[in-house]
């Protein structure tokens, strides 16, 4: 690589953080964080299941009415207590995940999401999921974008050389 | 190899954090500047070419001693 080659435009990645899954809430940090690390421009927008790990654990009640408030029984808020999407085994699954990973020297997706802030990777939050099961502001974690919609979520898609749902 | 600014220890450490471990450092060095990267994580064999080349940071040399391997960079 010589001084001769052009400075690329900063590529950009959006990720659609739609599931609550810790094996894929994994994946996607440890992308967000590689590709903001790799100097790309990064947004997650967390939707539907996806927003319940930007609550901050400590909320004990989510939900605006008996319906919403018995669907976030099954969503517990935080990274910390996020299920596996299969191998679940009451529970455990998630615990056996988490010490397969610390042995091997993998962050949890914790602490990588972290990282991600550090990396100034965009967190949006869907403002739909929000108003929906009765998510505000004040139950969430610290440092994230301004809640977003659809559109605009798109149009940061549409301008993104990489576009991911998980 | 000409003075190292900085080493990068990411030994025992999984993908991806040789790759932000990196980055984090060549964040706090000067251009020019020559800095060492050690990973046993064998993905680190292509990623940190791959983060090299991406970000336009040259990678001067690469070597394996053991199952360390050993990544020369010069900062862009």
């Amino acid at each position: 690589m010589s001084d001769a080659v052009p400075e690329p435009e900063q590529e950009s990645m959006t990720i659609i953080a739609f599931s609550g899954d810790l094996d894929k809430l994994w994946p996607t940090m440890i992308l967000s964080s590689t590709a903001a690390a790799t100097g790309m421009n990064v947004t997650v927008f967390f939707t539907f299941w996806g927003l319940f790990p930007l609550v901050r654990e400590d909320v004990k009640h989510i939900g605006k009415d008996k319906l919403t408030r018995a669907m976030s029984q099954f969503n517990p808020p935080g990274f910390q207590r996020a299920h596996l999407s299969k191998l679940k085994f009451g529970g455990m699954g998630n615990k056996m995940m988490r010490q397969v990973a610390s042995n091997e020297g993998l962050l949890p997706p914790e602490e990588l999401f972290e990282m991600c802030q550090e990396l100034d990777v965009n967190m949006w939050p869907c403002q739909m999921t929000m108003d929906l099961m009765g998510i505000t502001p004040d139950m969430m974690v610290p440092g994230l974008g301004e809640p977003v919609g659809a559109a605009t979520a798109l149009q940061r898609m549409a301008k993104s050389e990489i576009s991911l749902f998980i | 190899m000409e003075n190292l600014a900085a080493t990068v220890d990411a030994t025992g450490k999984s993908c991806p954090m040789p790759v932000l471990m990196t980055a984090k450092t060549a964040k706090t060095l000067n251009a020019g500047d020559v800095f060492l990267v050690m990973a046993t994580d064998s993905g680190a064999r292509s990623d940190i070419p791959a983060w090299a080349s991406q970000t336009g940071n040259e990678l001067l040399e690469s070597a394996e001693e053991g199952n360390v391997l050993k990544f020369y960079i010069r900062k862009k």
